[in-house]
């Protein structure tokens, strides 16, 4: 019994062995193919993009285009949220950082500590969706009424005439930009004196993508995205700045305008004055052709606003 | 490719230059120094690398203790980006998802071990085992997803404000927790001498009293052992659990439902914000404090299972 246990055991190591074996060689080619592929290209230089996740599917198709544009210049493009592209930039591990808030005091603080001076570029502009699950019968709500519920001083969805059931707040991590912006925005009311923060029970989603599944398939949820984020499987509310104001759908028109009380301005920081392909990219960025791409992505050019 | 392969000459041919000398040099006295040497070397090493891993945990998470009053410290708000640095709520989520594991996994994964050592036929045992061993080669990504697409839903229509509760991780955390609870149990009943069950059976115990009076006590180190190592798992998972536990730093209260809250972990929170944190920030070490958090409670948990494991076997005259 003990010998046909064993002799199993070792069979089905040998299998898992020659698995990574198999799986390391592959690897290996990968990688060696992927160099070889490079060096004929003869990719002179490489950007190091990283940062907001409500940029990166504008950045993604930022660096896709340009290949064409540009085919020596090999741009790099991760997400990861606002605070993680600006304390990349600061720890001088990229070259250009993503963001969809303005870098804060502190973070400009320690930038200068590592000798390094961030040079800010407005990129795109995006309208602020706030979405629910399309079984929820509220359609518009006020900034304060937002703010009372993301403070967990509303509860129940009855009070902003909805049904009477528990509102299930869901935002992004402390590290995303978008979520910097609704704090200071929505749930301090732009107000700088107001230390309001989130509701405790408040869930913290790592992704764009998390909100819009869960506001998707929980009827009590309530989220905000990046429009560009938004799906047919969510249900935009119209916003008003005060009770007095009229409600408002986000799009690109009433981002444009102003109609829309959440629209804000995307970033790309530098570490200093941008010099060679840097400049160029983000040039080309900010022309025509860079802001075609944006309003084909659901944000806001720079140059309507 | 080409260059990968000259490379690998090159490198086959410097390792024959180095071993043909030494093959020479070394009579059969000095290579078995060398070779216990090298073995005594391994042997440290694993404990020099825990130390300089504690000291780093050290070095860059006591300015946390130190900076933060503790009260603070251990206050039940955390909101770094404003100062609110309470590792209270990230503890108590842990705790809660980790025993919400111990306790769906241990029954289970014992039983099932229990099924496959004493009452299952050959034939089942030899299509469950290597099943149950593939279970435990399952990337735990892939159960988080899965834990976040099918298990969720199906928690919140139990009646739960949302599917992403700590009931969920619970339930994933157990599910990666089994495998190694089952094959490890399954080893130590496979230990137990054959000659306890005979005798047992001789005295004319049936084999529900076999297994329960004699096949388990006999075992039961190993047995603390596999749990142990489950739990270990368990407690340190981090993606799986930041997927479908909601990630609320919040304390729910006390109470039937409480699994059925979101709770943040502490892994959870040191992979979510390691990423965003300057080096060297109040924030930063306040992320390494909780790394020492999270050693000091497993270790905790680790001292208090081996020292009741050791007072059962001293209790038993150190028979096994």
């Amino acid at each position: 019994m003990i010998e046909t246990d064993d002799k199993a055991r070792r069979g089905t190591a040998w299998i898992a062995a020659l698995l990574a074996a198999l799986l390391a060689l592959a690897a290996l080619t990968g990688c060696a193919s992927r160099t070889a592929g490079d060096t004929a290209r003869g990719a002179a230089r490489a950007i190091q993009n990283k940062g907001s996740d409500t940029l990166v599917n504008v950045a993604l198709a930022w660096a896709e285009a340009y290949q064409k544009v540009a085919p020596d210049v090999a741009i790099a493009v991760t997400g990861g949220g606002s605070g993680t592209g600006i304390a990349a930039l600061i720890n001088g591990t990229v070259d250009i950082a993503n963001a969809s808030r303005e870098i804060k005091s502190d973070e400009i603080a320690a930038a200068r500590a590592q000798g390094i001076e961030p040079v800010e570029f407005v990129v795109a502009i995006d309208a602020l969706a706030i979405i629910v699950n399309h079984h929820n019968p509220v359609d518009r709500l006020t900034l304060p009424q937002l703010a009372d519920i993301f403070t967990g001083r509303i509860t129940n969805w009855k009070e902003v005439g909805g049904r009477d059931a528990p509102i299930v707040l869901v935002s992004r991590e402390s590290n995303s930009g978008t979520h910097v912006y609704f704090l200071e925005e929505v749930v301090r009311l732009g107000d700088p004196n107001n230390r309001d923060i989130f509701a405790a029970h408040t869930l913290m989603m790592p992704s764009s993508v998390g909100i819009t599944s869960e506001v998707s398939r929980n009827p009590n949820a309530i989220g905000y995205d990046g429009l560009g984020y938004v799906t047919a499987e969510e249900k935009v509310i119209a916003v008003a700045r005060d009770a007095s104001s009229p409600y408002v759908l986000p799009a690109v028109e009433t981002a444009a305008d102003g109609s829309y009380p959440l629209a804000r301005n995307l970033f790309m920081y530098t570490a200093g004055q941008p010099s060679d392909e840097i400049a160029a990219y983000l040039d080309w960025i900010r022309g025509p052709e860079g802001q075609a791409i944006v309003k084909a992505l659901g944000f806001v050019p720079v140059t309507e606003n | 490719m080409a260059n990968l392969n000259d490379f690998a000459k090159a490198r086959t041919a410097q390792i024959a230059l180095r071993v043909r000398p030494m093959g020479i040099w070394l009579r059969r006295g000095r290579l078995e120094t060398l070779i216990e040497l090298l073995i005594r070397l391994s042997g440290v090493s694993t404990i020099v690398i825990v130390g300089l891993i504690f000291l780093f945990l050290l070095r860059e998470g006591l300015p946390a203790f130190l900076d933060i009053p503790l009260r603070q410290l251990f206050g039940s708000r955390w909101y770094p980006i404003e100062g609110f640095y309470g590792i209270w709520p990230l503890l108590v989520g842990s705790l809660v998802v980790t025993a919400g594991a111990i306790v769906i996994a241990v029954p289970l994964g014992l039983t099932t071990a229990v099924y496959l050592g004493e009452i299952a036929p050959v034939w089942q045992r030899e299509i469950l085992k290597p099943l149950i061993e593939v279970l435990a080669g399952i990337p735990s990504i892939v159960l988080g997803f899965l834990g976040w697409v099918a298990l969720a839903p199906i928690i919140q229509s139990l009646g739960a404000p949302t599917g992403l509760t700590a009931l969920t991780g619970s339930l994933i955390l157990a599910y990666m927790a089994l495998p190694t609870i089952i094959s490890i149990s399954e080893d130590a009943l496979y230990a137990v001498p054959k000659e306890y069950r005979d005798g047992a059976l001789a005295i004319g115990a049936t084999q529900w009293q076999t297994i329960w009076r004699v096949v388990l006590p006999a075992a039961r180190s190993g047995l603390a052992m596999a749990v142990m190592l489950g739990i270990g798992r368990a407690i340190g998972e981090t993606m799986a659990v930041m997927m479908v536990t909601g990630n609320a730093a919040f304390i729910p209260d006390l109470g039937l439902d409480l699994p059925l809250h979101p709770v943040r972990t502490m892994t959870a929170t040191i992979a979510a914000e390691m990423g965003e944190v300057a080096q060297g920030s109040l924030h930063y070490n306040v992320l390494f404090g909780i790394g020492i958090v999270l050693f000091v409670v497993t270790f905790a948990i680790n001292l208090v299972a081996g020292r009741l494991v050791g007072s059962v076997v001293r209790r038993r005259g150190g028979q096994l």
